[in-house]
């Protein structure tokens, strides 16, 4: 049977925009545009809302299936920091099919034994049972012979490796970024350097193997400077941000809020306007929520003793539409960095309206006015940094494999 | 006894001198403010010397000492303090208390709360900690230190030696040196001396200077010597022992041959230089004992301070519970 989702403004990243209709069958898209529509299809009216791919978010920290389906994410890259960690075939594999059919979880496997960064972890065993990329998950490996041989072994394998970019040295203990809110509040804090002195090395590590890296969260000027250069040269490297650290600079730290306390941490003010410009000129591929919920067990605490993360899954897409609306980005291109690059990142052929592709798909109100309200979150915790910021955009329905969810 | 020339002169008297519920930081004080407390104070130091008819208008009211760090001097300054007002002291030592059990914070706050205390004075070695217990509880809450970000009745008790000994804050020159990464004691009094108008100097080795300290309004140092050219104030900070053996600073003997506050180096400020130190002080480090005993030293005079100071926090934190004409 096909199904027909009518009168919708169809946004892809490859096709743009344009008016029309969707069908699909079997789970897959068959047509798009000013097609006409089989007698026999059962039809949805879109009354011209958008339709756009659904969500990839490539790193969250935890599966939360409530938030993912109101944040219009139907595939999640999930962090191998786990309990226990992502490191063995059957714990991946558990991991890979507990989603489904609503949710497809993708595992990036621990790229060292328990996430320790002293010995390979058995990458093709884990790819083997429904890993998609490897990782170092939250943390950095500091030691540059063991990265070097993740980078050179994740090539023979064709995955990227998803890393966390902060010299460790540097961060040791620190919980905000070094400048004048953390000195006035008095936090323990690490420059700003710290992520480019990671990035700096890992790139030429990358460079050196021919592997493909993705740089998880990059957040400052002379990151984005790095990866610019990086990718001019032929690097094969990739980088995302959340719309935290687009958004919102370390002041959003003042008076100890703990729902600010995020890993790597907000940055200046410039950091900030320099992420917003390399997102406008294509130096981010992508736009991720990092969706780490954490209850107020860990998070109404001192703030370094509270735990970094933020709540992000259902505010991903009205936050990441202020980039539209800005004049940032353009909406297709907005689903590059939504759904068709973290898609890539894992080796997956989905993310576009395109003919022949999943129909996973994401019905929303580019319009539609709300207020952010952490206490009304789907999410398994309410720590949100954006509490009760008016937003635009809002999830109508979503479809995994042409099925609504 | 001095008054304060900042209370604005269109400021009714009562409450409205003074409208915090809690005394957190010096961060978001008015210099009026800062200075009103400076005038309370002085009438405790008279009272405290004179041994004057005691007056006890705490009396009834329960005051909770929670220390969740170590502290002799403070804690027996505010004890001290509150006794001499008439107020039940009760103190909580962290090493006897359930948060050694895995408590929360926020648990032992509401334990506090329950207890029906009329004030809460706290020592946290977490910075914003005491904030979030202000926020959770009923009566006023006093900080004795958080972490590295404030010590109010430090920076205060500060503000009045110099005040009482120089005759004057506003214009005068002070050097605070030491550990400043790590002091909650030098961001109080940076607070509170540039709000009443000092010219503050900050003087550290780069690795215990934090970052963005100018945006402070004040002007970093690491050169001591250089510092100290025509110093009113030289304001010692503590180097806790932990910091002194090669992770910031390379050994006690380096750290003296360059900010050891010797008197051959206190030749630099001016003449009737004052010398402070919040104590506990490491004699022959960062202070030598021929300057701590210096007829310039102020350092008892500041212990001495200390107990008004607090004595004045305590009395007008807990005036509108007390239903004091014009507070409630």
């Amino acid at each position: 049977m096909i199904l027909a989702l009518t009168n919708a403004t169809l946004v892809c990243p490859i096709g743009g925009i344009t008016k029309g209709n969707l069908l699909i069958r079997d789970g897959v898209v068959v047509a798009t545009g000013l097609v006409e529509i089989p007698a026999d299809a059962q039809t949805i009216d879109c009354a011209g809302k958008t339709l756009a791919p659904g969500i990839v978010d490539l790193g969250v920290a935890k599966i939360d299936r409530a938030a993912f389906r109101a944040g219009g994410i139907v595939r999640v890259g999930l962090m191998p920091d786990q309990s226990p960690v992502l490191d063995d075939p059957g714990i991946v594999q558990r991991a890979a099919l507990i989603g489904k059919p609503d949710l497809w979880i993708h595992p990036i496997a621990a790229a060292t034994q328990a996430l320790a960064g002293h010995d390979l972890a058995e990458m093709a065993v884990c790819l083997s049972a429904g890993a998609r990329a490897v990782g170092t998950g939250k943390g950095w490996i500091a030691d540059s012979g063991v990265m070097h041989r993740v980078l050179a072994y994740a090539r023979d394998l064709d995955i990227a490796v998803v890393t966390h970019a902060e010299d460790g040295g540097l961060t040791a203990g620190a919980v905000a970024t070094a400048g004048e809110t953390a000195t006035r509040l008095g936090l323990p804090a690490a420059p700003a350097i710290a992520e480019a002195l990671a990035i700096a090395r890992d790139l030429m590590l990358a460079e050196d193997t021919g592997a493909r890296l993705h740089i998880r969260q990059v957040t400052t000027a002379a990151s984005f400077d790095l990866i610019r250069a990086a990718k001019r040269r032929g690097v094969a490297v990739t980088c995302g941000i959340t719309p935290a650290h687009l958004h919102l600079s370390d002041i959003a730290v003042s008076d100890f809020r703990s729902f600010a306390h995020l890993s790597p941490p907000l940055r200046s003010e410039s950091d900030r306007q320099a992420a917003l410009a390399a997102v406008a000129d294509g130096t981010i591929d992508v736009i991720c929520s990092a969706h780490d919920p954490r209850g107020p067990e860990e998070k109404r605490l001192p703030f370094a003793d509270s735990s970094a993360g933020m709540a992000g899954a259902e505010t991903l897409l009205p936050l990441a539409l202020m980039l539209v609306r800005d004049e940032r980005v353009t909406l297709s291109r907005l689903f590059a960095l939504l759904s068709r690059n973290p898609a890539a990142v894992l080796g997956l052929d989905t993310g576009t309206l395109e003919v022949g592709k999943p129909a996973d798909l994401l019905l929303f109100d580019d319009q539609a006015p709300w207020q952010i309200t952490g206490d009304a979150f789907a999410a398994s915790a309410n720590n949100t940094p954006f509490d009760g910021l008016p937003v635009q955009g809002k999830v109508l329905r979503v479809w995994k494999g042409g099925r609504e969810i | 006894m001095q008054r304060s020339d900042h209370r604005p002169a269109t400021l009714i008297e009562g409450g409205a001198v003074f409208p915090h519920r809690h005394l957190t930081g010096i961060d978001g004080l008015q210099p009026h403010e800062i200075a009103f407390l400076l005038d309370e104070a002085e009438t405790w130091v008279e009272a405290n010397r004179t041994h004057a008819t005691p007056d006890k208008r705490l009396a009834g009211l329960t005051q909770i000492n929670a220390f969740f760090e170590n502290s002799t001097r403070t804690l027996l300054s505010f004890e001290i303090a509150g006794k001499r007002l008439g107020a039940d002291v009760v103190n909580m030592h962290a090493a006897q208390s359930s948060v050694k059990k895995g408590e929360t914070l926020i648990d032992t706050a509401m334990t506090l709360n329950a207890m029906r205390a009329d004030v809460i004075v706290i020592r946290h070695m977490a910075s914003g900690a005491v904030r979030l217990i202000a926020d959770k509880v009923d009566c006023p809450v006093l900080n004795a230190g958080d972490g590295r970000h404030e010590h109010p009745t430090q920076a205060l008790l500060d503000a009045l030696t110099i005040r009482r000994r120089r005759g004057s804050i506003a214009g005068q020159r002070v050097v605070i040196c030491g550990d400043v990464l790590h002091s909650r004691v030098a961001r109080s009094n940076i607070l509170a001396l540039t709000a009443l108008a000092a010219e503050v100097r900050v003087c550290a080795p780069s690795t215990l200077m934090p970052a963005a300290i100018h945006k402070m309004g004040v002007t970093p140092f690491t050169d001591f010597d250089a510092a100290l050219e025509g110093a009113d104030v030289v304001m010692m900070l503590r180097l806790q022992n932990e910091r002194m053996d090669g992770a910031y600073v390379p050994s006690t003997r380096e750290y003296r041959m360059r900010y050891g506050l010797t008197l051959e180096r206190l030749a630099r400020a001016a003449p009737d230089a004052l010398v402070m130190h919040p104590g506990p002080m490491n004699r022959g480090v960062e202070i030598d004992s021929a300057v701590a005993d210096h007829a310039r030293s102020a350092i008892t005079e500041q212990v001495e301070m200390g107990v008004a100071v607090r004595m004045a926090c305590l009395d007008v934190l807990t005036r509108r519970a007390r239903g004091v004409e014009g507070w409630a």
